[in-house]
């Protein structure tokens, strides 16, 4: 009896700690956001950091969903930037094709469903073939599909008539519309008059909702099983779990969560083209993870909103800008040389060519 | 019937035979010990037993089902737990969830459950705690299930690795010198602690060890591997005074 209550004693400080960081993470989310719309309601705010808080918010999803890749699944992903690029443009799509008289919260929301899943899909299509390799191939992979993904949609032709959707990725005039089409999607000019549907209140409950799917996510069966399968894959594979299929639902789940990033990306803008989304894009969103803690959510989110607003502040200092953004990221480093860092760097270490022969033997 | 039958199991690394017409049956509930020299195939039996490695040659049978070639996560489903040579925790999780995650197949809930924290999801977890708790009980982990588990030192490691493999609810323990590194008051605590492990859960073990004073402690049958062979088999008192055991391990 004695030990069963001690038990439970050690259960509920287990369980009160992580709610506790939990909620601390969404006090702080909702703090800055209370914080800045009272800054932006008194007009104590310059345009500039006003243009920064949807991108800010696009980048926090965006590093949150790629630190579910990186930090909890623990393989490396260099083309989020293309997931996010999948739901900019469904969703951009689906706007300006659709839903035309409905309300703009609602258009908003639907926007978000379409590209979620867009980028989920794919997330699904790359990662069934390329989970099921163990190994170094994914980076690869991811790098050069983000590329495929952005040299695709240049190509790209669509719009809507009475007759449904019409595709070609020839020219406009191979589109073959009625005379009430509409084309939409422009080829290397991508998309123009996108209603500017996100507002930074929007982009806010976006990233609650996406710390709300990772955090639960982390705290759950799956969740574990996939933190099982980045620590040691052969145990993993020892204790019965499919060391593919949580790789693979940690792969989608945080494409559809970079694809829900994009969607607020374009529809904060009124023109999108793919320039935004190549592979310099994917390893900014690596470096906010890297910094911010691999595996630490909440760094993430400090190491996204920093490193997004800082550039665009130091503006003004121009010579000293460049160095005054290098000494910041060297302190962040410092900062979080935290364990979790650290094995990470030990795991990927692990995968090096250099460093695989640790590897013979493994099966023992 | 037998908990475990194996039969003329075999396989070759290029021209080295590692394990070489490999039989051996263990009763339900059995404390069984497999020994030999340095690189005689014991953990390779073990990893052929657990579908790492497919044999060439031979058949496995547990509690009666066919199991040859079955691949690793299916073994552990059909009921064959095992523990590592060197160590193999995620060592990045608390203890308590090194064990949580090992009840994966046995308690369950969906993606979704666990995202929305619906009722099913609290009864469930719950559940795995206080089971896991329980497990850790028994091998005096309790006070540490919320220290990272890379962080324990390395005799409750090794403990650790057993108190996961016991999660999956196994027919069959299989241990891989669960004694390396440990001195002598530790190994004597962990022979308690596996004949407990037998008795509480009812289980069949097979280990490897190399440390005789526990082989000959515990161990009810024993099999020698020689060069993946097997060298000597029957009870533990005979075998270990069998002059060709002797021998193997003294050297010609
Ligand atoms: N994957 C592999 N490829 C090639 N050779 C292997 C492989 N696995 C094991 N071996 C070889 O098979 C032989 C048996 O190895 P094993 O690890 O089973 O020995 P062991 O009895 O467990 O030894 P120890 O007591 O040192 O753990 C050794 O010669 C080893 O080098
Ligand atoms: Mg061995």
């Amino acid at each position: 009896m004695n030990q069963n209550n001690q038990s439970a004693e050690i259960i509920k400080k287990i369980q009160s700690s992580t709610r506790r960081g939990n909620l601390i993470t969404y006090g702080i989310v909702l703090a800055a956001y209370i914080v800045m719309q009272s800054l932006v309601s008194t007009g104590h705010i310059s345009s500039l950091l006003k243009g920064l808080l949807v991108p800010v918010c696009v980048y926090v999803i965006a590093a949150v969903s790629l630190n579910l890749v990186v930090g909890i699944s623990g393989e490396l992903s260099l083309g989020h930037a293309g997931f996010m690029c999948v739901g900019a443009y469904a969703s951009s799509f689906f706007t300006n094709a659709y839903g035309d008289g409905l309300p703009n919260w609602f258009r908003l929301i639907l926007a978000i469903i379409v590209g979620a899943a867009a980028a989920g899909l794919f997330g699904i299509l790359i990662g069934v073939p390329v989970l099921r390799l163990k190994g170094d191939y994914l980076a690869i992979v991811t790098l050069a599909f983000g590329e495929i993904i952005k040299n695709l949609i240049n190509v790209l032709y669509a719009g809507v008539d009475s007759n449904g959707i019409h595709i070609s990725t020839k020219s406009a005039m191979d589109l073959n519309m009625g005379p009430d089409g509409k084309q939409i999607i422009k080829g290397a000019l991508g998309i123009s008059g996108t209603p500017r549907l996100s507002t930074f209140t929007a982009g806010v409950v976006l990233i609650i909702i996406t710390l709300f799917i990772v955090q639960n996510l982390m705290n759950s069966r799956a969740g574990r099983a996939i933190m099982s399968t980045r620590d040691n894959r052969i145990a993993a594979e020892s204790i019965g779990i499919p060391v593919t299929k949580y790789k693979l639902l940690a792969f989608a789940v945080s494409a559809a969560l970079a694809g829900a990033a994009g969607v607020l990306y374009s529809h904060n803008l009124a023109s999108l083209s793919t320039a935004k989304f190549d592979y310099n894009t994917s390893i900014l969103v690596l470096v906010f993870v890297v910094l911010g803690g691999i595996g630490n959510i909440r760094g993430s989110i400090i190491a996204a909103v920093i490193l997004t607003v800082l550039p665009e502040m130091l503006r003004g200092l121009s010579a000293y800008r460049m160095l005054i953004y290098a000494v910041i990221l060297i302190a962040m480093m410092l900062f979080n040389w935290a364990p979790a860092a650290i094995s990470w760097r030990e795991r990927m270490m692990e995968r090096l060519p250099f460093g695989r022969k640790k590897r013979t033997g493994e099966e023992d | 019937m037998a908990m475990l039958e194996v039969s003329r199991l075999s396989i070759s690394f290029g021209g080295l035979h590692a394990v070489d017409d490999f039989n051996v049956t263990i009763e339900k509930g059995q404390l069984y010990g497999l020994i030999g020299p340095n690189g005689a195939g014991k953990t390779t039996v073990f990893n052929l037993l657990t579908g790492v490695y497919k044999p060439n040659e031979g058949i496995v049978r547990l509690d009666g089902v066919d199991i040859t070639g079955k691949n690793t996560v299916e073994v552990n489903r059909l009921g064959i737990a095992r523990t590592f040579q060197n160590i193999r925790l995620f060592k990045d999780m608390p203890v308590l969830d090194n064990v949580k995650v090992g009840f994966h197949n046995q308690k369950s809930y969906s993606v979704l459950t666990g995202i929305l924290k619906l009722p099913k999801y609290h009864r469930t977890e719950n559940e795995m705690n206080q089971k896991a708790m329980e497990i850790l009980d028994v091998f005096g982990l309790a006070s540490e299930a919320a220290v990272k588990a890379g962080n324990l030192p390395y005799g409750k490691q090794r403990k650790l690795e057993i108190a996961r493999a016991l999660a999956t609810d196994p027919k069959l323990l299989l241990l891989d010198e669960p004694a390396a590194g440990m001195n002598p008051n530790e190994t004597a605590e962990l022979m308690d602690t596996i004949r407990f492990v037998r008795d509480h859960f009812d289980m069949t073990i097979l280990l490897i060890e190399h440390d005789m004073k526990l082989v000959a402690g515990i161990c009810e049958k024993l099999t020698v591997l020689n060069f993946g062979r097997v060298l000597c088999q029957g009870e533990t008192s005979e075998v270990l005074s069998d002059p060709a055991v002797i021998t193997a391990y003294l050297g010609e």
